[in-house]
């Protein structure tokens, strides 16, 4: 307990982090505005549409979350840290936790607020929230966000710098992923089973709308089945970061 | 009191730290001394758990650093005064700290008090002055009030008011009972704060004995003597078993002999002197000296 307040107090006493959580929230709200606002009878607002940016906000969160770690590197504040918890893992675990924690917290205030936003603006579309898929859709937004802050602490912790972190990050995220599918043939199979295809197949799973044509991904798992894999991936690199982190100079 | 038993770090081929050890005494300032890169802070860095030793062990009351509960209790230390976030305020920078060790609030204002930095406490960090720095550096050192300091080069780059005010912070923790260890590269600065003195060069230790010890046992004694009768006196002096230096102006350096001495012959044989001082070598000599061999990187000086 003493370990997370130490670490809510390093992150909330620094400014990066609140500006980093506005951003994540205007932008993906911003653009469920912009979106809704220009729905029509060809294009229809549902739930699903909504939601449509919400990998944008996971984006900015995973950046803050490698930021928490790589400035502690940046700035010395990692040694500071480990004179006062010799203990590297357990330092370290809590700040995961807290960004972890943090990130889910705003994956459910992007989510809700773009749903939201929809709803303001188009107020006789069908935004009711009424199934399983839906929910998961928009309630299941802040375990991604989470789970995705988790795997930008470890890169954080690995590579140790914010330029390296970041690139690393963004590239993966915004372009490898989508790229590897171009691959005729092999680029499909590899993509089925990387780590955000499978978050987002989470996400959308029976939620298919004009937003997210995937192209009909022969996914290897369910929608929570995808989720306990991207899971096991952002906390197995997790381990690999403590672990190296541990044994490494400091 | 602080052990260092045969410890060693190798990165690849470089061997930083060879082999080092020493004991730190309580009640004493030490300074660590040597020249830059001989492994000084690499020492420190392993005394307090950062890095790993390739082989032996760094002990604090008999204990590794990992080993030690709540550390800033026990051991309080400032290797860099710029390991601070320069968007986090001075307070909000040692509240981490405090709670990180379970010490109240409450002692995170005496210590702003006690190196004067109360008033800019809320401020962050990035803008002091490097000081202003050292002195929020020394504040965490105190944090947990513990019974062993290690302070890496503190004067480095502080005017004279800021080397003064840290000599007499560090005196006065040792007068204390605590076990004070400093580094540096000045002799001349160590020889104004610590009792004690580790030398190493290139990783090797190079000698461990009281400043004074130290001192005496480097700086060379010699006299200095003007004559007209020099070459009458020089062999006088031989004789008596005395090394006697002819320098370029027809002078005399007689190492061995007291003033006394050298005055007492001089009348004995009717010799005029013009000159008779005693010499002391300089401490940057003697430690030019000493370490000589051992400089990590040589300037050629006059090539």
């Amino acid at each position: 307990m003493t370990l997370l307040a130490v670490e809510r107090i390093k992150l909330f006493s620094t400014r990066s982090p609140w500006w980093c959580m506005a951003l994540a929230m205007v932008i993906t709200i911003g653009m469920a505005a912009l979106i809704s606002a220009n729905t029509d009878d060809r294009f229809p607002l549902t739930v699903s549409v909504s939601q449509g940016f919400s990998n944008f906000g996971m984006v900015v969160i995973m950046v803050m979350a490698a930021l928490a770690v790589t400035t502690e590197y940046r700035f010395g504040t990692i040694r500071a840290t480990f004179l006062a918890v010799p203990g590297r893992v357990q330092a370290l675990l809590a700040k995961t936790a807290v960004v972890a924690l943090l990130a889910g917290v705003v994956g459910e205030a992007v989510a809700f607020g773009s749903w939201g936003i929809g709803t303001l603006i188009k107020p006789d579309a069908d935004m009711a929230i009424n199934s399983s898929a839906e929910w998961r859709n928009v309630a299941g937004t802040g375990l991604v966000f989470a789970l995705a802050a988790v795997l930008a602490v470890a890169v954080g912790v690995l590579v140790r710098q914010t330029a390296g972190a970041v690139a690393i990050l963004l590239v993966y995220t915004m372009l490898v992923e989508s790229l590897i599918g171009l691959i005729p043939t092999l680029g499909q199979k590899i993509q089925r089973w990387l780590p955000f295809q499978n978050s987002t197949n989470f996400q959308t799973a029976g939620n298919e709308s004009f937003m997210n044509e995937t192209g009909g991904l022969d996914y290897p798992f369910g929608p929570w089945g995808s989720l306990v894999y991207f899971a096991a991936i952002c906390v197995g690199l997790l381990v690999v970061a403590l672990v190296v982190a541990k044994r490494r100079d400091a | 009191m602080i052990e260092a038993i045969g410890l060693t770090k190798r990165y690849g081929n470089t061997v930083a730290v060879d082999d080092l050890s020493f004991t730190v005494a309580p009640g004493r300032v030490t300074g660590f001394l040597g020249p830059n890169g001989a492994g000084k802070s690499t020492t420190m860095r392993m005394i307090l758990g950062l890095d790993r030793p390739t082989s032996g062990k760094a002990l604090i009351d008999g204990k590794p650093y990992a080993q030690l509960d709540r550390p800033l209790r026990t051991v309080g230390a400032l290797l860099d005064a710029k390991w601070v976030h320069p968007n986090r305020s001075a307070r909000a920078h040692l509240q981490w700290l405090a709670k990180s060790n379970g010490l109240p609030a409450r002692r995170v204002e005496e210590v702003l008090e006690m190196v004067g930095l109360t008033a800019v406490a809320k401020r962050r960090a990035g803008g002091y002055s490097l000081g202003m720095a050292q002195r929020l550096g020394i504040a965490g050192a105190l944090l947990g009030d513990p019974q062993v300091l290690l302070f890496d080069e503190p004067v480095n780059g502080l005017d004279p008011e800021g080397i003064l005010w840290i000599r007499q912070f560090m005196q006065g923790l040792a007068a204390e009972g605590r076990t004070v260890l400093v580094s540096s590269h000045l002799l001349s600065e160590m020889a104004l704060t610590a009792q004690d003195l580790v030398v190493i060069g290139k990783g090797k230790i190079i000698s461990q004995s009281s400043t004074t010890e130290f001192i005496e046992r480097a700086t060379e004694n010699s006299v200095l003597v003007r004559s007209p009768q020099a070459s009458k006196l020089g062999p006088l002096l031989v004789d008596k078993g005395y090394t006697v230096r002819t320098d370029d102006d027809g002078s005399l350096s007689v190492t061995g002999a007291t003033s006394d001495q050298v005055g007492d012959i001089a009348g004995a044989n009717a010799v005029v002197l013009h000159e008779l001082s005693p010499q002391r070598g300089s401490l940057e000599q003697a430690f030019m000296q000493l370490t000589g061999d051992s400089v990590e990187y040589h300037a050629e000086i006059g090539k």
